[in-house]
């Protein structure tokens, strides 16, 4: 077995195409990766030594029969919110703690198709509800950066699995910035397509009008070769987006030379950490190397996007989430006296505290009287939130500003309040109000703490941002800075 | 602001029984998301028509054929308790 292997999932597909060593050698490379530093991440909720195994023989077998492909063979690990047949698909909840998915998710449908070896399912906060990754009922992923840190949420676990090199690549879904966040707060690459250009069908739902499923990985080159496998039309989703396939590395090497940049002078407020703002200054500064025009706009009405995200995604999940009744699968309550109790009971042990706040806040504001102040209130700033973004986008090509106000902040300094930790995601919510396309992708360190900077597009332009994405890559090396844990085993 | 009359009112509506003591946290923490929401109103929004889907699209119709096989067997499977294809619950109808 090979002690050394190329980090990022181009190359890893370059030396198997080569022969340089098989998807076994990679599998069993990671999954021992996997048992000896997750005890202090705890980034995977499952992991499936002998599934991997056997999905490796078969990537290696396919290979000698002449078969290929960028992703033939890589192993990913796998949010534990998309369904994987016969695998436990938790979305880190008790209330599905036993849930054996009976079928697989498009996307992982998809990324198996393309080779793919999963290698467990990963960490995350439950049903998706959360920025630090420390509402998961199996217990919080720590910060590979920092061990007494957060990775960031919802996707944290798929984030910090990356960022440690316990997988080269991870799937995630972002609702409010659940890709992007953990992203910046790991040092890692991620993005969040268009809405509806990744399936749905098969994702756990937690608000449907915004969740978006999207790949982190450790450079925009990979992330635009995951795409090219997770993105596509499907019919069993009602609302993906009828659009031809794409190659979304097609635009990687362009030049930047005219390329407009606008830069929203609300995403460089108070509320910004000047540490993470001389980065986002530096960063600005190679795109404009680069050939960039950069220049501020206005998006004056995402100042209103957390309470209008609030009141929409979790009236949202108050509806998603009535199925988890305790009848049809997932957890039920002991000696139920009758069906209320049974209802009553089984969702009351088999919730977390923040998913049952989401729950009654959500409640609240579709309940008969409350519906126009809050969630009708909460649609008509989702439309000028996006009439923002169209305006501008009207004059620029890309928007860039910062992923989160902060870098990572320590275990538990924010679970208690929760209006704090919803801040977190002050930059992101926006853009899944509007159902745009964003990156994150690394830009430096604060405090010893990577620093993301997010990248936003218009409708189904993820090639322009994955172009700039790499441009900046080119130019820069944070995103090859490795956490002190990596050379640990 | 919430009060625990109205939090237990939410609590059966959603179907969740709460403990006193998260009734009492949730009076706290409710208020505060509450009081973070009412910025809502800082903005004029008389006639802006809400936006309840990012791409504005309707739902996509389907001809009126049979797709899906029966799959009752694999579905139930992880079913709390189930007997001759039917789920179980606690008597309805004494």
């Amino acid at each position: 077995m090979h002690s050394v292997f190329p980090a990022t999932v181009k190359d890893l597909g370059v030396g198997l195409a080569r022969g340089d060593f098989t998807s076994v050698d990679l599998t069993k490379y990671y999954l021992a990766r996997v048992a000896a530093l997750d005890p202090r991440l705890n980034s995977f909720i499952s992991v499936y030594p002998e599934r991997a195994l056997a999905t490796a023989v078969a990537a290696d077998a396919a290979r000698a029969r002449g078969a290929n492909g960028p992703l033939l063979g890589i192993p990913y690990a796998n949010k534990d919110i998309f369904c994987a047949a016969g695998t436990r698909t938790s979305c880190a909840s008790r209330m599905l703690d036993s849930f054996i998915a009976p079928y697989d998710a498009t996307v992982v449908e998809r990324l198996t198709a393309a080779g793919m070896v999963m290698l467990g399912k990963a960490n995350m906060d439950e049903f998706a509800m959360g920025s630090s990754n420390e509402t998961s009922y199996y217990g919080p992923t720590r910060n590979p950066w920092n061990l007494d840190c957060v990775p960031g949420g919802s996707s944290g676990g798929s984030a910090a699995a990356v960022a440690a090199r316990l997988a080269p690549v991870a799937t995630g879904t972002d609702t409010g910035g659940s890709i992007r966040l953990p992203a910046a707060f790991c040092g890692i690459s991620g993005i969040k397509p268009t809405y509806g250009r990744v399936s749905r069908y098969g994702m756990i739902a937690f608000a449907s009008s915004l969740d978006q499923g999207g790949p982190l990985a450790l450079s925009a080159e990979d992330l635009a070769l995951m795409l090219n496998a997770m993105c596509g039309f499907d019919g069993r989703d009602s609302t993906s987006a009828p659009r031809a396939d794409e190659d979304f590395t097609r635009e990687l090497n362009a030049p930047l030379r005219g390329l407009r940049i606008g830069l929203p002078r609300e995403f460089f407020d108070a509320a910004l950490d000047s540490e993470v703002g001389s980065c986002l200054e530096q960063a600005i500064a190679v795109l404009r190397g680069l050939g960039a025009e950069c220049r501020e706009i206005s998006l004056a009405s995402t100042a209103y996007a957390i309470p209008a995200y609030y009141i929409l995604s979790s009236a949202e999940c108050s509806s998603n989430l009535s199925r988890y009744d305790g009848v049809r699968f997932g957890h039920r309550c002991a000696d139920p006296a009758n069906l209320e109790d049974l209802y009553t009971r089984s969702r009351a042990e088999g919730f977390g505290a923040e998913v049952k706040r989401r729950i009654l806040v959500g409640t609240y504001a579709l309940s008969a009287g409350y519906y126009a102040a809050y969630y009708a209130k909460a649609q008509q700033l989702r439309r000028l939130i996006k009439e923002d973004f169209q305006a501008a986008f009207a004059d620029v090509d890309l928007i860039a500003g910062p992923t989160a106000p902060s870098v990572a902040f320590r275990l538990g300094q924010k679970a208690a309040d929760p209006v704090q930790m919803y801040l977190s995601d002050i930059y992101t919510t926006a853009v899944n109000l509007a159902g745009l396309p964003a990156a994150s992708i690394p830009a430096g360190f604060a405090n010893g703490l990577p620093v993301g900077l997010q990248l936003i597009g218009n409708y189904f332009a993820e090639a322009k941002i994955l172009n700039v994405a790499h441009q900046f890559q080119g130019e820069t090396d944070w995103h090859l800075h490795t956490p002190p844990l990596v050379g640990s085993t | 602001m919430l009060n625990a009359a109205q939090i237990e009112a939410l609590s059966r509506l959603a179907r969740i029984q709460l403990d006193a003591r998260e009734t009492a946290a949730l009076v706290t923490q409710l208020g505060e998301i509450l009081n973070m929401v009412e910025r809502m109103n800082a903005v004029a929004t008389d006639g802006v028509e809400p936006l309840a889907h990012p791409l504005e699209i309707d739902s996509r119709r389907r001809a009126d054929e049979i797709t899906e096989q029966d799959q009752r067997a694999n579905l139930q499977h992880g079913a709390p308790a189930t007997e001759a294809g039917y789920y179980l619950v606690p008597r309805v109808i004494e």
